[in-house]
C-alpha cells in the first residue's frame, strides 16, 4: 500500500514536525479521511473503525482471518507460458511481471488455499489486487481450474474472492479466453453438487465480473465494493451524463438483484460457515464419486495432490497443514500466523 | 458509391480514373477500352498487393468497413425459412443481437448474431451492434430452445463490445454475459461461431464459446479495442496501430494461438467487394465445421468443447 505511505506521511510530518515517523504507522481512511493507527487497522481487519469503510486487505491477512486459527495450506499452481504474445507497451510485460512478483511475493494475481472455516473444509481462490490490479490472464485461469478440481477432489465448497479490474491486456486474446476457462472451472464444482460461493471484493469488474464471479450459487459482497462490467469512465463518456449515486457499489447491486448479501468483513466467517452448512447438509447424502476419478482429474492438471480431507472438526487437521506462511509485506509489520483480529471469534 | 479506407487511396484514384474513362466513351479518338483495361489491371494488382499484406490496424479498418456484410446479409444468403424471434422474456427485445430459427443448407438450426446496421437509421436501431443484458439473455433463450429441439446453433460475431451504459449495468450486464458463456459451454448440441467483423471482448465471447470458431480472413478479435488499450497503457489512442500489432488480433495470429479453428478466405479487397463469394466461402466453412460435429452425443460434445478451452494456452507445457 505504497500510495498510503507516500500520500499520508507528508501530512503526518506536517502535524508532528520532522520527527521520525515510521512507515505505515498511521493510515488515512480513503472514505472519511480520519487517521487510523496501524494496530487498530489490524485489529479491525482493515476496516476503518470511524466509518466502517473496508480498505483493501492483504491476502495473507484475509486468509488468516477467514480460516480457522489462521491455518491454511496454499497449493502450488500449474506453470503457464510467460508472456505468450511477447508484449511490450512502455515496459516489457516480462518486466511488469517480475516487478509484481517482487512486490507481492505471489507468482501471479491468484492464490489458492484450502483449510477450514468453523470446522468445514473449504477451498478458496482469492485474488491479489496488488499483482497488476488482480488482472486475469493464463495464470488466473489455471488457478481457478486448479481450485475447482481441488474442491471436487476434497468434496469441499469452492469460495472465489475476486479483486480484479478485469482482463490482463498484455496477454491479449488469451486473457479473454479465461472467461470460458474459469466458467468451466466453476461448472465442474456445480456439477459435483458442491456449493460455489463468490465473495466479491473491491473491485470486481470487467471480464472477471462477466465470467466466474457472476456465476455463484450465492453472491456475497463486501460493503462499498465496486462491482460491474464497464468502467465508470467509459460509461460516462458513452452516456454523457453523471452516474447515479452509489453506482456500481455492492449496495447498489444488492438493490438491483445481482447479489444476495452485503456482509461486513467481521461477519464473513460466520456467514460463509452458515451458508456452507445449510447447503452441504443436503449434499452429504449423495454418494461420493470414486476416488480414482478425482485422482485422474488432479493428474490432468498436474497439481500436487493434497492430503485427504479430514473429518469435520478434526483438530488434528493442523498437523499436516502448515501455518500461514508469511505476513503480507503490506500489513506493515511481521505478525505471526494468528493475528487475533477476528472479533467474531 | 464505394467507400474507400485511408490506405486504399491509391486504389481509389485508379478506380476513379477508370470510372471517368468509362463515362468518356464514344469519342472514337483514343482507344478507351485499352486504357481502361490497362488501368484495371494496375488497380487489381495494387488491390491484391495491398490486401495480401494488410497490417493488423488496416484489418481493424476493413473489419469495421461500412459496406462489410453484416449478420442480416449472412441470414439472407445462408438461411432459408428464417423465422426471427424476439425478446428476452424479462425486459425487452435487444436489437443489437438478432436471432431465430431457420434452415442452413437444408438443416434446421438456431441462428443468432450481432447486427451493427448498415445506415444511420438501422445503426441506431441496432445500437451499433452493442448489446445490453437483454441481448445476451435473448441469446441464452435461443440456445435453450436449440437444446430442446436438438438444433445446432450458428452464431455470427460482429460487435465492438457490450454496451457500456447505466441501464445495462443496472440490469446485470456482467451476469448476462457470464450466463451466456456458461450456456454456450453447457449446450448439448453443436455450436459453430463465426467472427465476421469485429470480435469485441466480453460482448463477443458471450456467444462465441463454441465447438468450432471460424473467422473471416480480415476480421479481428480482441480482448480490448486497440484504441482502448492504447489509451490505458500509453495514455493516448495515437498508438492504436502499434497496439493492434502487439495485441495479436488477426485471424492468422489467433489460429496460431489456438483460439480460432479455421480461417474463411475473403475476396481480394475484402468481404464487401464480393458479397456472394464471401457468403459461399462462409457457408462452406460452416458446413464443414458442422459436419465434423454431427453424430457426436451430447456428453462427448460438451466434454470436447470444454477440453478445447481448457487446453488453450497450454501447448508446449509439461506435455
Ligand atoms: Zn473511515
Amino acid at each position: 500500500m505504497n500510495w498510503l505511505t507516500n500520500w499520508v506521511r507528508p501530512k503526518i510530518k506536517a502535524l508532528v514536525g520532522e520527527a521520525d515517523v515510521p512507515d505505515n504507522l498511521w493510515h488515512k481512511c480513503p472514505s472519511c479521511g480520519q487517521m487510523i493507527f496501524h494496530r487498530d487497522l489490524d485489529a479491525h481487519i482493515n476496516v476503518c473503525q470511524h466509518c466502517g469503510h473496508h480498505l483493501r486487505i492483504p491476502l495473507a491477512k484475509r486468509f488468516e482471518h477467514l480460516f480457522d486459527d489462521g491455518v491454511y495450506t496454499k497449493i502450488e499452481l500449474p506453470r503457464v507460458k510467460i508472456d505468450p504474445l511477447k508484449f511490450r507497451d512502455k515496459k516489457r510485460y516480462t518486466d511488469r511481471l517480475k516487478e509484481a512478483q517482487a512486490k507481492t511475493d505471489t507468482g501471479d494475481a491468484i492464490v489458492v488455499a484450502h483449510g477450514k472455516i468453523k470446522g468445514k473444509p473449504v477451498v478458496i481462490a482469492a485474488f491479489n489486487f496488488q499483482f497488476m490490479g488482480g488482472s486475469m490472464g493464463m495464470a488466473v485461469g489455471e488457478g481457478m481450474l486448479a481450485a475447482s478440481r481441488l474442491a471436487v477432489m476434497q468434496k469441499a465448497p469452492l469460495i472465489a474472492i475476486p479483486s480484479s479490474g478485469g482482463a490482463r491486456m498484455q496477454e491479449g486474446i488469451l486473457s479473454l479466453m479465461q472467461m470460458p476457462r474459469t466458467t468451466i472451472a466453476v461448472e465442474e464444482v456445480k456439477e459435483a453438487g458442491l456449493p460455489y460461493i463468490v465473495l466479491m471484493t473491491d473491485p470486481t469488474t470487467g471480464g472477471v465480473s462477466a465470467s466466474f464471479a457472476m456465476l455463484g450459487d450465492i453472491h456475497i459482497a463486501e460493503p462499498g465494493a465496486q462491482i460491474g462490467f464497464a468502467g465508470r469512465r467509459v460509461i460516462e463518456q458513452t452516456v454523457r451524463e453523471t452516474l447515479p449515486e452509489g453506482f456500481q457499489t455492492a449496495e447498489y447491486l444488492l438493490e438491483h438483484g445481482m447479489i444476495d448479501l452485503v456482509v461486513p468483513r467481521s461477519e464473513q466467517r460466520e456467514t460463509l460457515a452458515n451458508l456452507i452448512g445449510l447447503l452441504m447438509d443436503g449434499v452429504k447424502a449423495i454418494a461420493p464419486p470414486p476416488a480414482q476419478k478425482a485422482k485422474d482429474a488432479a493428474a490432468d492438471l498436474d497439481i500436487p495432490t493434497p492430503e485427504k480431507p479430514s473429518t469435520d472438526g478434526d483438530k488434528d487437521a493442523k498437523a499436516d497443514t502448515k501455518p500461514a506462511a508469511k505476513s503480507d509485506e503490506n500489513s506493515g509489520e511481521k505478525s505471526g500466523a494468528k493475528s487475533g483480529a477476528a472479533p467474531t471469534e | 458509391m464505394r467507400n474507400y479506407l485511408d490506405f486504399e487511396q491509391p486504389i481509389a484514384e485508379l478506380e476513379g480514373k477508370i470510372e471517368e474513362l468509362r463515362h468518356l466513351s464514344d469519342d472514337g479518338e483514343v482507344n478507351i477500352a485499352d486504357e481502361v483495361s490497362r488501368l484495371q489491371t494496375k488497380a487489381d494488382k495494387l488491390l491484391r498487393q495491398t490486401y495480401t499484406k494488410l497490417s493488423p490496424w488496416q484489418k481493424v479498418q476493413v473489419a469495421r468497413h461500412p459496406n462489410r456484410p453484416h449478420f442480416c446479409d449472412y441470414v439472407e444468403a445462408l438461411i432459408d425459412d428464417y423465422m426471427p424471434l424476439a425478446g428476452d422474456r424479462a425486459f425487452a427485445d435487444d436489437k443489437a443481437i438478432q436471432g431465430g430459427l431457420g434452415r442452413f443448407r437444408g438443416r434446421p438450426v438456431v441462428v443468432m448474431g450481432h447486427e451493427k446496421g448498415a445506415d444511420t437509421t438501422s445503426r441506431v436501431k441496432h445500437n451499433f451492434g452493442m448489446a445490453r443484458p437483454e441481448g445476451y439473455r435473448k441469446a441464452i433463450r435461443l440456445m435453450e430452445l436449440a437444446e430442446r429441439f436438438k438444433l445446432p446453433v450458428l452464431t455470427f460475431v460482429d460487435t465492438s463490445g457490450a454496451y457500456p451504459g447505466v441501464g445495462a449495468e443496472e440490469r446485470g450486464q456482467a451476469e448476462a454475459i457470464a450466463r451466456s458463456i456458461e450456456t454456450c459451454l453447457k449446450l448439448n448440441t453443436p455450436i459453430v461461431s463465426t467472427v465476421i467483423g469485429e470480435g469485441g471482448s466480453g460482448g463477443a465471447i458471450a456467444i462465441a464459446a463454441a465447438d468450432s470458431v471460424l473467422m473471416l480472413e480480415h476480421a479481428v478479435y480482441s480482448v480490448i479495442s486497440p484504441e482502448g488499450c492504447a489509451a490505458i497503457l500509453w495514455g493516448t489512442a495515437d498508438q492504436a496501430s502499434a497496439v493492434a500489432e502487439a495485441l495479436k488480433i488477426t485471424a492468422q495470429d489467433l489460429t496460431q494461438l489456438g483460439c480460432v479453428d479455421a480461417i474463411i478466405p475473403e475476396p481480394v479487397g475484402g468481404a464487401h467487394r464480393d458479397i456472394d463469394a464471401t457468403m459461399k466461402a462462409a457457408g462452406d466453412a460452416i458446413e464443414a465445421a458442422l459436419s465434423k460435429l454431427t453424430g457426436l452425443d451430447a456428453a462427448a460434445l460438451i466434454k470436447a468443447r470444454r477440453a478445447k478451452y481448457v487446453a488453450i494456452g497450454r501447448e508446449g507445457l509439461n506435455g
